[in-house]
């Protein structure tokens, strides 16, 4: 047997592509590493740029004090006479919203509405989002589109629209009036109910987009399966159909109830100055009253609001199908 | 076939037993498409049906139909004397496994077993006891906490079949129940299924692919093909009488001859093949008219092979060996004849090869013969 040296092997034309190739193939390998964690950093960016920085800016309002300036807030950190930075946090701001009772008031009031809608979005969007799952293709395709049509047009105008339809001289009463069933216009706008029409209008397609995605995976053998073992269909219902939609419903129901809660438009045009809720205070304090900390830290209390309950479930839910088995 | 077994296991031959099972005209289609076409049949109490059909004929569709998640087109299906047109899934007799398993993903295996038997309202109690018991058969007692998604396809199976079992129907459909389980654990849940049969007198509908399972497991077997039945009677019938080429083609291996009848008389049959000049000689009379196109098919373990011409002239076959598959128990010889056609011959190996030499070598003549009674004699 003839042994050669390596370096005595010369590489044949076959080899030499299989080298070069192999070293391409690594480069882009390379490359593709470096390409995937470019695509995870930007939307973490994002999140930074966007709401990080915006975020900790209000939270430094929040702990300044009002100033009647520009801006109409005091500075963070500030220069003593003596040469020595010094740090100013003023808490004011958040035992004063405790202390008010209007805020807490109206913190209660805006989740009280936000989670009825939700519940009222849910029981009218479930059934929409099964229907559609369950309607032939071409008619699923349109009614979809239906669901997304609204989007179409700006929200405001659609706002407008319904406090044309409640007012007392509304297409609503003027129909309830000529068909007899009252004689005067009874108060649709400006009150609790307007509220609760013009969210649950607004906020149903949010509803019906996450169950319609989450229903879409549904098998449907498995409802055959709970029959074949003696389930009727109200207990398929609630045994298998509920507990497998569970997601969509957390996903549709969380899409709904932390924009409502801070809802401004709705209250504001449809509620009018009957319905109290936070985004409306909000408004208040930076336009009307000019206090930009109080406002921020309006802002600041309803995210954690908001946020706290949410993480709370998210790390119940995660314990659960950790050690559900 | 002789009718020698007990009368009382063998209902449908008794024409006074009532069918437990009663379906007549049955048809099912989806838009144009006939997936299930006019079909007959008769299942009798604890009998072990087999459906055994290629991918497509109808079988799923059918067993749904029992089910009652399909409506048939036409027809009726009555079950224990009940016409079941009406009856919705939730009320019949009946539990079904899957093609497709249908695990509840949110449960655990436990909590599926149970479900059906939580619907009855059974005792806690009693529904663990029973769910332990099934869980035990299926060798899934340690696995009664996880979830369908921690588990093996065969795993999953046994899941699918402890769920259906467990609530002990009147009717038990199973869609192709064993497909994924080893061989060991197959045979091992085919008994029990056997098993089950006997101490309950559950009657089973089973669709398999697997003819040998059907075989094994089944009182009767039908053989369905494009939404029909070709042929329906026990394995035995199924096998050594099959009614169609198609029939004789699906179960087991089996060699044909194409050829037209030369001699018709009552007691014997006489085959000229069309492409071999060979002559078959059958003992017994057939429905058949003088010169009319028939195919003559015998199985390749009724065939005997030798080195020297046998002494009985009829059936007689001359070949050259061209491949020999050595199984152990057995030796498949495929012998080319001289028209070309391959004809496959199953010899069972009753002494040990001397010298690794087998019965017969590669090219070598031999001869091929068998009884007159051996072959079958098929008209479409
Ligand atoms: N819901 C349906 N709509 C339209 N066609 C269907 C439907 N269900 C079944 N079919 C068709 O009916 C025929 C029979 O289907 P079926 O599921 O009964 O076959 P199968 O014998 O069980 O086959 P396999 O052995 O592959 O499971 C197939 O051609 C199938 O495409
Ligand atoms: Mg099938």
């Amino acid at each position: 047997m003839i042994i050669m040296k390596p370096t005595a092997v010369k590489s044949t034309g076959i080899q030499r592509y299989q080298q070069m190739f192999a070293g391409v193939s690594r480069l882009l390998q390379q490359l593709q590493a470096q390409w995937k964690s470019v695509v995870v950093t930007v939307p973490y960016f994002w999140m930074l740029l966007f709401f990080l920085a915006p975020f900790f800016i209000i939270l430094k309002i929040s702990v300044a004090e009002s100033l009647i300036a520009s801006p109409p807030f005091s500075d963070l950190l500030e220069w003593t006479r003596d040469g020595a930075l010094s740090i100013r946090l003023s808490f004011e701001n958040y035992s004063y919203l405790w202390k008010d009772d209007l805020y807490i008031n109206t913190y209660l009031g805006s989740v009280k509405i936000a989670g009825i809608s939700t519940l009222l979005c849910l029981l009218l969007g479930y059934p929409i989002a099964y229907a559609i799952v369950r309607s032939p293709p071409t008619t699923k395709n349109i009614l979809l589109m239906l669901v997304i049509l609204p989007f179409w047009t700006s929200f405001l105008l659609r706002v407008y629209a319904w406090m044309g339809l409640l007012a007392d001289q509304g297409l609503i009463n003027d129909l309830l009036i000529w068909a007899g069933i009252i004689d005067s216009p009874i108060r649709l706008l400006y009150s609790h109910f307007a509220v609760y029409v013009g969210i649950i209008y607004t906020y149903v397609p949010f509803m019906i987009l996450p169950l319609y995605a989450n229903m879409e995976k549904l098998d449907m053998t498995l409802h055959e399966a709970a029959a074949d073992l003696g389930a009727r269909p109200a207990v398929t219902f609630l045994t298998v159909t509920l507990p497998m939609t569970w997601p969509g419903i957390v996903a549709g129901s969380l899409l709904v109830f932390i924009p409502a809660t801070g809802e401004f438009i709705i209250p504001d045009l449809l509620g009018g100055g009957n319905v109290q809720m936070i985004g409306r205070v909000l408004y208040n304090e930076f336009h009307s009253n000019h206090d930009w900390p109080v406002a921020s830290a309006v802002a600041v209390a309803l995210l954690v609001l908001l946020v706290l309950p949410m993480m709370v479930y998210q790390k119940v839910q995660e314990k659960e199908s950790g050690s559900g088995w | 076939m002789t009718v020698s077994g007990e009368i009382l296991d063998q209902h449908w031959l008794d024409s006074r037993a009532r069918p437990f099972i009663h379906i007549r005209g049955v048809t099912k289609q989806f838009g144009g498409f006939t997936a299930v076409n006019n079909v007959d049949l008769d299942i009798y109490q604890g009998e072990l049906f087999c459906l055994l059909g290629g991918s497509g004929c109808g079988k799923t569709t059918l067993l749904r139909m029992l089910a009652g998640f399909e409506t048939p087109t036409s027809g009726v299906i009555s079950i224990d004397g009940v016409d079941m047109n009406d009856v919705p899934p939730y009320e019949r007799p009946v539990n079904m496994m899957f093609q497709s398993y249908a695990l509840f993903p949110h449960m655990n295996v436990e909590n599926n077993v149970a479900y059906g038997l939580k619907r009855d309202g059974l005792s806690k109690e009693e529904i663990r006891l029973r769910v332990g018991e099934m869980l035990a058969m299926v060798e899934l007692s340690d696995f009664s906490k996880r979830k369908p998604h921690q588990l093996s396809g065969g795993q999953k199976q046994r899941v699918a079949l402890a769920r259906s079992l467990v609530k002990r129907p009147k009717v038990l459909l199973l869609d192709e129940p064993l497909g994924a389980l080893d061989k060991r654990l197959r045979e091992q849940t085919q008994f029990e299924l056997m098993n089950i049969q006997d101490r309950l007198g559950v009657t089973f509908v089973v669709v398999t692919h697997d003819q040998e399972e059907a075989m094994t497991l089944s009182t009767r077997i039908a053989v369905m093909d494009a939404g029909q039945f070709v042929q329906v009677g026990t394995p035995t019938e199924i096998y050594e009488y099959p009614a169609t080429r198609r029939v004789a083609d699906f179960i087991g291996s089996i060699n044909m001859f194409e050829g037209r009848v030369t001699e018709n008389d009552a007691d014997h049959v006489v085959v000229d093949s069309t492409d071999n000049a060979l002559r078959f000689f059958m003992d017994h009379g057939a429905s058949v008219s003088d010169g009319s196109r028939v195919w003559v098919a015998v199985r390749p373990e009724k065939i005997r092979l030798s080195r020297t011409p046998p002494p009985n002239e009829a059936n007689q076959i001359e070949g050259v060996v061209q491949d020999i598959g050595y199984l152990g128990n057995v030796s498949i010889y495929r012998v080319r004849l001289e028209s070309g056609m391959i004809v496959e011959v199953t010899v069972p190996n009753q002494t040990r090869p001397r010298d690794g030499k087998h019965a017969a070598g590669w090219e070598d003549r031999v001869f091929l013969d068998w009884e007159a009674s051996s072959a079958i004699l098929l008209t479409r």
